[in-house]
């Protein structure tokens, strides 16, 4: 993340469409900002809190983001909310009914959407919002784009007293480009004014402002018809035209640069003359979008003739790659091969919890407890699912651990009887979507085990705050929560909760394998912060004694990625059984002495690193600083 | 639009290889190009695999590199520069780390880490030169100096001079006091070097 606060107006300045939104959200004199992390949406508001005059906050999840960001726009000031795809599922129910009271201040909502599923338990494509609420949606290209369209998106949603949808994708979020930029511009906000008929959404004062959405509808269409985000450049070939909005666009001109295309940048309510225009230009049109078939599906229902999935990929990112054979098939021309190798064989490298992870224990344990069924959710924690623990059987959505798993144990069939239950959950996403789920767990009397893995960040996008760290996003103090008070709160017995060092491997198995014996709702919660934070401390590093080591590799099984094997063996067992040995030894250059791996080791072969030479320990990635 | 220059970086979460590929971008702006920098990074903070894509010349459209077009590719890692061996155009050169970095999968058994990375590429016919940047920043005091031992190895495989590039490296720690500016002049004539070693014993 760079803060690029200082740089003057009218720089030419490399920024990703992150960065580039929140300059824009700063220069348009937007005064309340607010978003739960998620990538690739995290950095917009990490930047935008970098800004001065303005305020940011995480929220605890999508839609009180939104809510937050209602408020304000309400309140007559421009305000500024965002989240990735799966955001906007948990953020819907607001947007449903803002769609209907409208907003004073411009209110700009950023969705950026996990093309291809880099970090993402599915993919969706958010423009259906735009059509499901009845809202513009602004689709840029590049990081100029997205910088200019945020600003456009400010006045049209004023214009028109609308929220704007400014639908990024992975790449617009986290591309860089060039972009210029300019001054900020103070918005002096109206003030609220009271107006319970627009603002109170009983059904008698809802059912009126729906016709008066449907009248924007038209408006805003005859709007995207003349608009200059949406453009034809004619081009020199006439066989093929494209209709292509977002990266998409830049695709279609590196493949065909002398094709007639259609940008769309105002891309819903789609501007259907302007389609029917291009369509008169050209034998035929191919629609390119990523990643549903959402404007194709409208031209067709309007008889305008177009080609679009039956020959483009109905997932992941399109290229010029992919582009290519797709239209010389379909113009029945020669498909040239591609000069590249194939690619060589080389062993997958999935991502894996960091050294010295406190959640490393807590997997390490659940996977030598038997007879559970484990029910887990979004964040680090999810890797638990790898290997070598396989100790994650689900995970669904952000906070969905709390509900399968009562589902799982309400719903057990004769073949898991015996079976016990837990649910795996984090901090964040406790507060996020967890505590209801929980709180349903209780009053339903489920017989669960929760393990509430509390590492006082958001870890997997990188560490950001939330009211279980006691930080703000400024890294400011602010209230903490205390989850045992809380999950206490939600009804769970007090001596069915429990605060356990995740790094005491003997307690954390005797609490979990007691726990799960208990037939009612028990809450274990780990407490030792992310080794990403500034809470974490550094302790001594540990070393192999080689000569000691047996093989056995119980070590390994932690997991942690600073144990390396040295060589492998076999040994026969009395009982004529053949092992398979390990033997191992620890980078000690970046061990932080957290003590995991020594405590499964039976010959003692894990002790102190006896520092020979001046060891530089490895804290983050990039150039010595 | 083939008049672009296409340099894949690629290594493993926490190496700094989106930091590396970011300067290459500053110093190709600096020069007046257009630029694009994209990456596939997911998870990659948790030990997985980091691909940074630049792409700079008069015009860039596409962020991404497609395969078979990618001029240089820098490996910070051998057998990450293996796996991305498809994204190089014929002619391409590879210019690697020699580290190996092991991940947990081969380390339990379920995989093999390839023997040698380095053999295999070159029975590909691609053209590579491998040097150990890994033991280079060691011997300057910091693993972490490794990342500019690696721009200063492309140095010299690029449309334009190593000073605007060594120029762009150094303004990162102009804040940070004249022992990292010299530190990271050394990583970055150190990698540059070793990659002219090796370029004239294989010659």
């Amino acid at each position: 993340m760079a803060a690029v606060m200082p740089v003057p107006a009218a720089s030419r300045v490399l920024m990703s469409g992150n960065e580039a939104v929140a300059r824009a959200v700063w220069e348009a004199g937007v005064k309340v900002a607010a978003a739960y992390p998620g990538t690739p949406s995290t950095e917009m508001l990490e930047v935008i809190s970098s800004y001065p005059d303005l305020y940011a906050e995480w929220s605890v999840n999508e839609k009180v983001s939104l809510e937050v960001a209602i408020g304000a726009a309400y309140a007559g000031s421009r305000s500024f909310c965002c989240m990735k795809h799966v955001g906007m599922n948990v953020a819907s129910d607001a947007l449903m009914t803002l769609t209907l009271t409208g907003v004073v201040g411009g209110l700009v909502i950023a969705i950026a959407d996990d093309v291809g599923l880099s970090s993402s338990q599915n993919e969706q494509d958010s423009r259906y919002w735009g059509r499901f609420a009845h809202v513009p949606v602004l689709e840029p290209a590049d990081s100029q784009e997205a910088y200019a369209m945020t600003l456009y998106a400010y006045e049209l949603s004023e214009k028109f007293q609308v929220p704007v949808i400014l639908r990024m994708t992975t790449r617009i979020n986290h591309v860089k480009s060039l972009v210029t930029v300019g001054e900020r511009n103070e918005y002096v906000g109206a003030g609220f004014k009271k107006e319970p008929a627009r603002f109170v959404m009983v059904p008698g004062n809802a059912g009126k402002r729906i016709p008066l959405m449907f009248a924007r509808d038209i408006k805003l269409r005859e709007l995207a018809e003349t608009s200059e985000l949406n453009f034809i450049e004619e081009g020199s070939d006439k066989r093929v035209g494209f209709i292509a909005s977002g990266p998409a666009y830049m695709h279609v001109k590196e493949s065909f640069p002398n094709a007639p295309v259609l940008k769309l940048g105002f891309s819903s309510p789609v501007p259907f003359e302007k389609c029917r225009e291009l369509a008169a230009m050209v034998d035929l049109v191919v629609v390119v979008e990523e990643v549903e078939p959402l404007v194709e599906t409208e031209l067709k229902a309007q008889g305008i003739k177009v080609i679009g999935k039956e020959i483009l990929p109905l997932q992941g990112e399109l290229s010029p790659n992919v582009l290519k054979p797709a239209i010389a098939r379909l113009l029945g021309e020669p498909v040239t091969e591609t000069t590249a190798l194939a690619p060589m064989q080389v062993f997958p490298r999935p991502p894996t919890m960091c050294v010295a992870c406190p959640h490393l224990g807590v997997y390490y344990t659940l996977s030598q407890v038997r007879n559970l069924n484990i029910s887990g959710d979004i964040g680090c924690y999810t890797l638990g699912a790898g290997h070598p623990w396989n100790a994650l059987d689900t995970c669904v959505s952000m906070g969905a651990s709390m509900g399968v798993a009562l589902g799982m144990d309400k719903g057990r069939g004769e073949a898991d009887k015996d079976k016990r239950i837990v649910a795996v959950i984090g901090d964040s996403t406790f507060l996020h979507m967890g505590m209801q789920g929980l709180l349903d767990m209780v009053y339903n009397k489920g017989n669960v085990t929760v393990l509430l893995l509390d590492n006082r960040a958001v870890g997997m996008t990188g560490g950001q705050n939330n009211p279980g760290n006691g930080y703000g996003i400024h890294g400011e103090e602010a209230p903490r929560v205390d989850f045992a008070k809380l999950v206490s709160a939600l009804g769970v017995k007090d001596e069915r909760i429990h605060v356990v060092n995740p790094y005491e491997l003997p307690v954390l198995f005797k609490t979990i394998r007691e726990e799960v014996k208990v037939p009612e709702v028990s809450v274990i919660i780990t407490d030792q912060p992310c080794v990403l934070v500034k809470d974490y401390h550094k302790l001594k590093p540990f070393e192999v004694i080689d000569d000691k080591c047996t093989g056995c590799g119980n070590c390994i099984d932690v997991g942690c990625p600073a144990i390396h094997v040295t060589r492998r063996g076999k040994e026969v067992k009395p009982s004529g059984r053949e092992v398979d040995l390990a033997f191992v030894r620890i980078e000690t250059s970046v061990c932080t002495g957290c003590g995991l791996c020594v405590q499964p080791c039976a010959p003692k072969a894990i002790v102190h690193h006896v520092q020979t030479s001046p060891i530089q320990l490895v804290t983050k990635g990039g150039c010595a600083a | 639009m083939s008049e672009n220059t296409n340099i894949l970086v690629v290594g493993i979460g926490g190496q700094g290889v989106m930091t590396a590929t970011e300067i290459l971008a500053e110093a190709a702006i600096a020069l007046g190009h257009d630029a694009k920098k994209t990456e596939v990074a997911g998870m990659a903070q948790r030990g997985g695999v980091v691909s940074s894509h630049l792409r700079f010349g008069q015009r860039v459209l596409s962020p991404q590199i497609t395969p078979g077009t990618a001029d240089v590719l820098l490996g910070f890692e051998s057998a990450e520069a293996m796996r991305w061996q498809h994204m190089l155009k014929p002619g391409g050169i590879t210019l690697m780390n020699t580290a190996r970095l092991v991940p947990p999968v081969v380390e339990l058994g379920l995989f093999d880490y390839p023997e040698d990375p380095l053999a295999e590429i070159r029975k590909s016919g691609n053209k590579v030169v491998a040097f150990d940047a890994t033991t280079i920043a060691q011997n300057l005091g910091d693993i972490r100096l490794g990342n500019t031992v690696m721009l200063g190895a492309i140095a010299d495989h690029l449309p334009f001079g190593a000073e605007v590039l060594l120029d762009c490296v150094l303004k990162r720690f102009q804040r940070k006091g004249e022992k990292l500016v010299k530190l990271n002049r050394q990583a970055f004539e150190a990698g540059r070097a070793a990659v002219g070693e090796a370029e004239t014993a294989a010659a």
